[in-house]
């Protein structure tokens, strides 16, 4: 089912949507709470990019499955429950693989349930396209996410602990910034790779238009 | 959620059976998933528990769990327990009781800091702290798990019972650093006095409850 | 954790362990709904009210999933009955009382998948609060929430007046605003901590 006015992405495009154009991270600006609340390790980012992936992807394919028997109604019900399915096998997953990643992401494992990305790839993809297509953009966006992750877990871990995957970076006579791996550390560094994203992207639309752009609102 | 202006009206029946469905194999999935990791949940918590309770009970080769209650003492039966204190009995190589380790907990500068504590019933002493989980501020709060004098209160703190053996002679605190007078008080780390008090305060707490429990029914435990 | 006083988990909940500035729950209502004073205390108390329905329909699932020994269906049961209730909640509300729905209804739909909410009845679950406990802990839990939105919503509407480059508008001012709230919160630190 195609939008007018739209054309039909390749694969490859259709993958590479959720890693740069729509990354849900930098972006769209979804999903944000487990971003920032676990992101004080690189480690810790990985992981929680790698359990909502799974999430993302078994659930929209399961989704795009049975995508023409469900009634509209019952629709977003059944979404929930497959997503908290998924989210329920993903919990065990991780305990069984490694206790210390459990107790360190905590109860923002179980929270992927309510994270928008994933209900809103249900509803606004995996319900209008073919498993293959599906699979493919949720493999996308899972990517963008955890590259996203990757990049705030990184710098906080590098600046706030002096570490990257626990190995020291600087010698001992490093002085962490603290703040960095605390609550308000998150919110900074996130505002940090916006403001990043946004410079490159204005100074690369005023070089070829020479115009003032609006920078652009968060709806 | 009928946005549309032409509605096609979808029998109850098909959303029932659709539901029905999704909520069957969902079921299924995580059954199976729960069934499949079952055996490495548990043995991996077993071993996260046997890690803890070893390192803070030098010498401990196997332990055992229990649940203290008002009647006795008994072995724990997996689930938890309602009301009992629950401690774990540490026991050497050759099974004779190394120590008695537990939990206790009391919120401390950020949320609660959850601490593992051995207790040598011989010299009615803790004997040793580890950190199950915690908050704190790292670089401040988190001192309490690798400062040395600190750790040094856990040597021998004095946990004596009271004369009708119903509560701790003289209630473990932490106190100001540099302020220790007595055997059963704590030497605060300075700059992290309120995360050193939630370890007195959950110390006090848990042991207050369990040792006058475990006192008269040590023999239950003494050996394996 | 029985011996927690009620004062201290509500202090502790709005303060020194604000769901969004320290536990980082909720930042989508927060980022997206606090550009406006007017529609951020509405939104707060909508959210307070859900997160109270939450804390009832868990503390009563809890019991009985603990009960009959399905643990592992705590999880889709929350999410599936919160939702439902919350659902149920809006048709009563229209129903007999057209005022509030008009006040707090719209809000409704967006909370129920909001993470404070879950969060809320995941933390209470965690933690092994009594009835009452779990209770004080949801009003603490939107108190604070509703305090930060404000807060927010506040420094929004004064910024909008003030003269901002280009490049530093939207999502990442606000986040660098946030940022600078938290920093705040975080003096609350220790407040819950008893002696």
């Amino acid at each position: 089912m195609e939008l007018p006015g739209q054309t039909q992405l390749s694969h490859m495009e259709e993958f590479m949507e959720g890693i740069w154009k729509q990354n849900p991270v930098f972006v769209m600006v979804l999903g944000m709470c487990p971003v920032l609340a676990v992101s004080v390790s690189a480690v810790n980012s990985l992981s929680m990019g790698i359990a909502t992936t799974f999430v993302l992807v078994c659930s929209t394919l399961l989704v795009s499955l049975i995508r023409k028997l469900v009634p509209k109604e019952v629709r977003i019900a059944t979404y929930i429950v497959i997503i908290a399915t998924f989210v329920t096998v993903v919990d065990y997953l991780i305990q069984a693989i490694s206790l210390a990643v459990y107790e360190a992401l905590g109860a923002f494992i179980q929270l992927i349930v309510v994270n928008c990305i994933i209900l809103g790839r249900a509803e606004a993809h995996a319900s209008k396209n073919p498993p293959l297509r599906t699979v493919v953009n949720a493999l996308g966006m899972g990517l963008g996410f955890t590259l996203g992750l990757f990049a705030l877990g990184s710098v906080r871990e590098i600046l706030g602990a002096g570490k990257l995957f626990g190995l020291s970076l600087f010698g001992p006579d490093f002085q962490p910034w603290v703040v960095m791996v605390l609550p308000p550390g998150g919110f900074f560094v996130l505002g940090a790779w916006l403001l990043l994203f946004n410079w490159l992207k204005n100074s690369k639309v005023e070089g070829a238009l020479v115009k003032p752009l609006e920078g652009h609102h968060h709806a | 959620m009928t946005g549309t202006a032409v509605v096609t009206v979808t029998s109850s029946r098909a959303m029932v059976a659709t539901l029905g469905l999704v909520a069957t194999l969902c079921g299924v999935l995580i059954v199976s998933a729960y069934q499949g990791t079952l055996g490495a949940v548990s043995a991996n918590k077993r071993i996260a528990l046997e890690r803890a309770v070893f390192k803070v009970i030098p010498g401990a080769a196997s332990m055992k769990e229990f649940v203290a209650t008002g009647a006795g003492i008994e072995p724990a039966a997996g689930q938890s327990s309602g009301d009992g204190v629950k401690f774990y009995a540490a026991y050497g190589p050759t099974g004779e009781l190394k120590g008695i380790a537990a939990e206790g907990g009391a919120t401390g500068y950020a949320d609660v800091v959850r601490i593992l504590y051995a207790y040598d019933p011989g010299r009615q002493a803790i004997t040793g702290l580890g950190v199950v989980g915690m908050r704190e501020t790292p670089g401040i709060g988190d001192k309490i798990i690798t400062d040395q004098a600190f750790l040094a209160n856990f040597q021998a703190l004095d946990v004596r019972l009271d004369a009708d053996g119903k509560a701790l002679a003289n209630p473990v605190r932490a106190v100001k650093n540099g302020s220790k007078r007595n055997p059963w008080e704590i030497d605060a780390i300075s700059g992290a006095t309120v995360t050193s008090k939630a370890v007195g305060k959950g110390i006090n707490d848990s042991a207050q409850r369990l040792l006058p429990l475990l006192a008269p029914n040590l023999d239950k435990v003494r050996s394996k | 954790m029985h011996d927690i006083s009620a004062g201290q988990i509500f202090v502790s909940a709005v303060l020194a362990n604000n769901f969004v500035l320290a536990m980082f729950l909720g930042l989508c209502p927060f980022l997206g709904v606090s550009g406006r004073l007017n529609t951020a205390a509405p939104m707060g108390a909508a959210t307070t009210f859900v997160m109270l329905v939450a804390s009832l329909c868990a503390y009563g699932l809890n019991w009985l999933v603990v009960h009959f020994d399905l643990e592992f269906l705590r999880l889709i049961s929350y999410i599936v009955v919160i939702a439902s209730a919350v659902q149920l909640v809006e048709m009563v509300m229209k129903k007999y009382s057209p005022a509030l729905f008009r006040a707090l209804g719209i809000y409704l739909p967006l909370i129920t998948t909001n993470c404070a909410v879950l969060g809320v009845a995941l933390f209470q679950t965690a933690r092994e609060y009594s009835f009452i406990q779990s209770l004080t802990f949801a009003a603490g839990a939107g108190a604070g929430f509703t305090l930060a939105l404000v807060l927010m919503a506040g420094l929004r509407e004064r910024l909008n007046l003030a003269r901002v480059p280009n490049v530093v508008q939207g999502t990442a001012l606000s986040l660098m605003l946030a940022g600078l709230l938290s920093l705040a919160f975080m003096g609350f630190a220790g407040l819950g901590a008893g002696e």
